[in-house]
């Protein structure tokens, strides 16, 4: 059971157990002092994206970032152990949730500021053509990034650079607690905002992997080509709440109806994977829920691993500012 | 030695860093235009081409957002702006990113060696914003190194500096010092951030300066060397990391301290000096601190009020004056450094 698209729903199980398994920890123990944007109900805008990448590639992403990293084949236990402040982190516990990195598997940085990583995507994309080598960057963002000026002036840049940059906006409708429909005008999109300044772009149903995945080939392929940057607009939905473990749909929360909520919910990208696969695979539920407990233990011994580590030490406050870390 | 203006210096390294190193390469509006940014980046455009010299839209943030990602990717940018005020639109990239990348990546994956040099300086009116000199707001952040070069051999040093080093460096550049003339080595070597340069020996008060003051600081200093002060003055070069300690001897031994700067007293370059001075050597002082800068107001256009906005060596006389204990005289007026300047722009 290793096919291509079963691999794309392994992965997808894989970050939600990771991500329901730290929530409940980082609600439970409040030991994990760093705010998490978690990406539960998107798995498949990271998975199907980051799966058609090589470890050349670089992604970068905003703030809601664990499951970009561990789609792009970052280290676990480095990202828990990070999310608790400690050494043995990705970033030596200096990061935190919103600035992971991995550069081993191309995971490049995750940053706080809407925007902010666009346009740093779209200048590694240019260095890696003008070394000349079939490489492309890959920058990950919400729908609310899209305001930003500098989201603009990016596709601008990379228009006109033809760099190959793909543009990956994960619509989840919402910022924070603001709705789209009060951020954007009606019947705007973000796919024809990119196309007006030259870049290429599609629309997908994000919490479609597979036709993520095969989207995700296309701009790829694109990049590679020479053909210039790409963007893909991704509907999809985040369940939990925008910073934090909770759900807040519904009535003290007041931004989104519970029954839009449920019926996202119900279009569970992990769930219609598996429908998809049933038809060529009768086992596959067997197989999802072999994965859940699998997953459930790696992710247990991940958080052991991270609370048994040591904080780093005090003295190496300024380590790193200017020089790197003495190993 | 032979002898370079300010600007030669700064295009002569440029074109030899380049030379040396195939991953530098420039970005910035109309750096390949035939101004050429104030002549420093016409001989890299005529050399090394559109490919390594690239002119960007009128986007500052994302050209400074493409550069730490360029930096990130193994490439040296050189960002080049000819409005130092235009950098506020870069400011997101460039503090939030750049300053920290190191640090907050867990220090050892490799930092962004963003260099960005930035025009200041007043002229013709230039006005509210195109006449300021930012250099503290970009001093004031941990990881950044900032530095603003007085004479022709600082500013070929502290450029060629920032391009072999693996920190990113804001090179705050005067445009009145660009027909400046001086000698200048040929061979592209660094000058250490953090080394600061005593421009004139002295022993009664200290002038401690930097960019267009030190030559202002200079030319008081003559002055005052007829009125039988032996005035010290202190180029820092760059603004952090700072030279505390030049700075310290020398006031050690003066008692006197006198601090000029081309932007704002509050919470800039000026307040600085006077805490490293209160906080290291507390009894040094025979007399106050005095501070030369910009009134709190905006540079105003008009010329008269231009004039008066603007400290100058007659200033720096003065205080020194003051602080020595001699009375306010009547010496002959000083040209200004920035006099030298030919308009419009
Ligand atoms: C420049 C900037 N402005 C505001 C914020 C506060 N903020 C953090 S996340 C967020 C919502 C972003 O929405 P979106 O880009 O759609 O991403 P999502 O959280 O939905 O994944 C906001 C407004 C910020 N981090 N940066």
């Amino acid at each position: 059971m290793t096919s291509g698209r079963a691999r794309l729903l392994r992965d997808m199980v894989r970050i939600r157990v990771v991500e329901e398994t730290l929530a409940d920890y980082y609600r439970d123990e409040q030991q994990m002092r760093t705010p998490t944007h978690f990406s539960i109900g998107q798995e498949a805008t990271a998975v199907g994206v980051c799966a058609a990448t090589t470890t050349r590639d670089w992604v970068y992403t905003a703030h809601r970032s664990h499951a970009p990293y561990l789609a792009k084949g970052g280290n676990l236990k480095a990202m828990v152990a990070e999310l608790y402040g400690k050494q043995a982190g990705c970033a030596h516990g200096r990061g935190g949730s919103i600035h992971l990195v991995d550069r081993e598997v191309g995971f490049a940085g995750s940053a706080a500021i809407l925007g902010e990583m666009i346009p740093v995507a779209v200048g590694t994309a240019w260095a890696f053509a003008r070394s000349g080598e079939p490489r492309a960057a890959i920058t990950f963002f919400g729908d609310g990034a899209t305001e930003e000026g500098v989201f603009a002036e990016s596709l601008n840049l990379a228009a006109v650079r033809r760099a190959p940059v793909v543009f990956v906006c994960e619509n989840n409708l919402y910022s924070i607690s603001s709705s789209i429909g009060a951020r954007q005008p009606a019947g705007s999109t973000i796919r024809d905002r990119a196309e007006a300044a030259g870049v290429t772009a599609v629309q997908v149903d994000g919490n479609d992997v597979f036709a993520v995945h095969d989207a995700a080939r296309l701009a790829l392929r694109h990049c590679r080509e020479g053909r210039g940057p790409y963007l893909l607009e991704l509907a999809t939905y985040r369940w939990r709440e925008h910073v934090g473990p909770g759900f807040d749909h519904g009535h003290d929360h007041g931004y989104r109806p519970v029954e839009e909520t449920e019926g996202w919910m119900a279009r569970c990208p992990i769930l219609r994977a598996t429908e998809t696969l049933r038809e060529q695979d009768p086992d596959i539920d067997r197989t999802v829920a072999e994965w859940r407990v699998r997953f459930d233990d790696e992710i247990q011994s991940a958080v052991a691993y991270a609370k048994e580590q040591p904080f780093p030490d005090i003295e190496a406050l300024l380590d790193g500012v200017y020089q790197p870390v003495p190993r | 030695m032979r002898t370079l203006t300010y600007w030669q210096a700064i295009s002569e390294a440029t074109v030899q860093c380049m030379e040396a190193d195939e991953s530098i390469f420039i970005a910035g509006e109309g750096v390949d235009d035939v101004k050429g940014t104030f002549g420093t980046t016409k001989e890299a455009f005529a050399r090394f081409g559109a490919s390594r010299v690239i002119d960007v839209p009128n986007s500052e943030n994302a050209t400074a957002g493409f550069a730490v990602g360029a930096a990130a990717g193994g490439l040296r940018p050189l960002l080049v702006h000819t409005r130092a005020d235009f950098m506020f639109l870069a400011l997101d990239p460039l503090v939030n990113l750049a300053a920290k990348w190191r640090y907050m990546y867990g220090g050892d994956k490799g930092g962004v060696p963003v260099v960005t040099r930035g025009v200041v300086g007043r002229g013709w009116g230039q006005g509210a914003t195109h006449s300021q000199s930012p250099h503290a707001t970009f001093a004031h952040y941990a990881g950044l190194y900032v530095a603003a070069p007085a004479s022709p051999a600082d500013a070929k040093g502290l450029l060629v500096q920032a391009l072999t080093g693996d920190t990113p460096v804001v090179l705050v550049e005067n445009r009145n010092l660009y027909p400046l003339t001086g000698e200048v080595p040929a061979e592209a070597i660094g000058i250490p951030f953090g080394v600061g340069r005593i421009a004139r020996r002295g022993d009664d008060v200290t002038v401690v300066a930097t960019s267009l003051m030190v030559h202002e600081a200079e030319r008081a200093a003559g002055q005052l060397a007829e009125r039988g002060i032996s005035a010290e003055v202190i180029d820092v070069r760059s603004l952090r990391p700072l030279d505390e300690r030049i700075i310290c001897e020398s006031v050690a031994r003066t008692g006197r301290l006198v601090v000029a700067d081309t932007s704002w007293a509050r919470y800039g370059f000026t307040a600085e000096v006077a805490a490293v001075v209160a906080e290291h050597i507390p009894d040094a002082l025979t007399a106050p601190v005095r501070r030369l800068a910009l009134p709190d107001c905006p540079a105003p256009v008009s010329w008269p009020l231009e004039e008066a906005f603007h400290p100058g060596a007659g200033s720096i006389v003065e205080a020194c004056l003051q602080l020595c204990g001699q009375a306010p005289v009547d010496l002959p007026a000083l040209a200004d450094v920035a006099a030298g300047f030919q308009g419009p722009y």
